[in-house]
């Protein structure tokens, strides 16, 4: 019986001190995932970019700053309730929408044509020299391709197809574009990141650079990292892009944010891609 | 106008006019070295409503960042910024004052938002609609607000 109380004493104490470490720095684990195709490991952990180096030495995925079960949600693709909808993207790829029967399919053939490009976006575009995320790719072919009317940028359409295009990359390793045409966009984000915006006169390093791994009330403090995107976010009980949530962060600066879809935010999502260079797209995430 | 007509307008535009007398508009503080010598309203604030405001989330919510050992019935206080524990020992009415005012005359690295900060913003919105504020957005506390917090902050000793 002594014995027993000592245990579970023991156990405690390991307990609190465990729970401790949970609420500080991102959690030491690692995932792997139960796929269709058997396990996949993914990289949620990497040393920084080069132009990091001076800021930070390792670079981890928001996954590591998530609780126990959030984390396990996404070690089995059967739990992640993100992957419905990816499925729903696939049906949409192939449904035939277009204003002459055309869909996704028709032109690209399976989705998996796309293997890669999430890891690569934001890029510059060689024909344009405009800089684009995968949401403009996806409404030039509603609008030019299809002759459909476009679809809202943050709206379930445009999100189920990121979904399904993010999935055809996952386990691959972001690396995006910063020099050549791609600079002058890439020093536009940067120096968004480091802006204090609204009435709060908050820049995004504040929270992701400054103060990652320490806790605004409950709220665990990420690196904001991208490469999990889009995410299904528990809080919100469906799915996130990253131009939503760059939305919402600059919102709860009580600023006057940017348009999703926007320059300021297209540049923003270049630069903090490009801090998650060596960090695995995850294909759909989930946070809370 | 009538004598009869215009004397109560008199006396209702005196009864609106007599707060802000009083209190110093977030625009007219005066900082010394990042102090601030004058209370805003004149009057000692309330260290109990002042510990409300602290702990409230659409108030100051300083317990988002922050941690104080006298309130140990705060759920999951933040701890990006330093504990208040003997903040009266470290700071002086007028320093604590112009922290809570706008701390970066403090510190100029300083997170902290100003409490009683009006402009000198970019992009200021309209509280958290994400639209932009017509014109400056008001303080996110008032005078009284502020001097209660400070009230409160003086309890604060080691």
């Amino acid at each position: 019986m002594r014995r027993t109380i000592t245990t579970q004493l023991a156990a405690t104490a390991l307990g609190l001190i465990l729970a401790g470490a949970a609420w500080a720095d991102p959690v030491e684990d690692t995932l792997v995932i139960d796929t269709d195709d058997g396990e996949l490991e993914i990289v949620t952990k990497a040393p920084a970019p080069d132009h990091l180096k001076d800021v930070m030495d390792t670079i981890w995925s928001g996954w590591h700053y998530r609780e126990d079960e959030t984390r396990d949600l996404q070690r089995d693709d059967f739990d992640n309730p993100a992957m419905v909808f990816a499925d729903r993207g696939l049906d949409r790829w192939n449904a035939e929408i277009g204003a002459n029967g055309e869909s996704c399919a028709s032109c690209h053939q399976g989705p998996e044509t796309f293997k890669g490009l999430r890891a690569v976006m934001p890029r510059v575009d060689e024909k344009t020299g405009k800089l684009m995320i995968m949401e403009d790719y996806i409404q030039s072919c509603v609008t030019e391709r299809m002759g459909l009317e476009p679809w809202k940028v943050t709206g379930d359409e445009m999100k189920d197809m990121l979904a399904l295009i993010s999935m055809q990359s996952r386990g691959e390793i972001v690396n995006v574009a910063i020099d050549g045409p791609a600079q002058p966009f890439w020093e536009k984000g940067k120096e968004l990141y480091y802006t204090r915006f609204g009435q709060l006169e908050m820049a995004c390093a504040n929270c992701h650079e400054d103060n990652q791994g320490m806790m605004i009330r409950a709220d665990h403090l990420s690196q904001g990292q991208i490469n999990g995107f889009p995410t299904y976010r528990l809080k919100d009980a469906g799915m996130v892009s990253a131009q939503q949530r760059f939305v919402g962060c600059v919102r709860d600066t009580r600023a006057e944010t940017f348009a999703a879809g926007s320059d300021e935010f297209k540049a923003i999502e270049l630069y903090v891609a490009s801090r998650g260079n060596g960090l695995a797209v995850e294909g759909v995430s989930v946070r809370h | 106008m009538t004598r009869r007509a215009w004397l109560p307008a008199l006396a209702a535009a005196l009864v609106c006019a007599a707060p802000a007398l009083a209190e110093i508009a977030p625009n007219d503080v005066v900082f010394a070295d990042g102090a601030v010598e004058a209370s805003l309203t004149g009057t000692p604030g309330d260290p109990v409503a002042g510990a409300k405001v602290m702990t409230t989330n659409a108030l100051g919510n300083c317990v988002a960042c922050h941690q104080i050992a006298a309130m140990p019935e705060v759920e999951f206080p933040g701890d990006i910024a330093p504990a208040l524990d003997g903040a009266a020992d470290r700071y002086s009415e007028a320093q604590l004052r112009g922290i809570v005012i706008d701390a970066k005359h403090t510190f100029p690295d300083s997170f902290m938002p100003g409490m009683y900060k009006t402009s000198g913003f970019i992009r200021p919105g309209n509280g958290y609609t994400g639209k932009a504020s017509e014109g400056e957005p008001p303080p996110i506390l008032t005078a009284e607000q502020v001097e209660d917090v400070v009230a409160y902050l003086l309890t604060l000793k080691d």
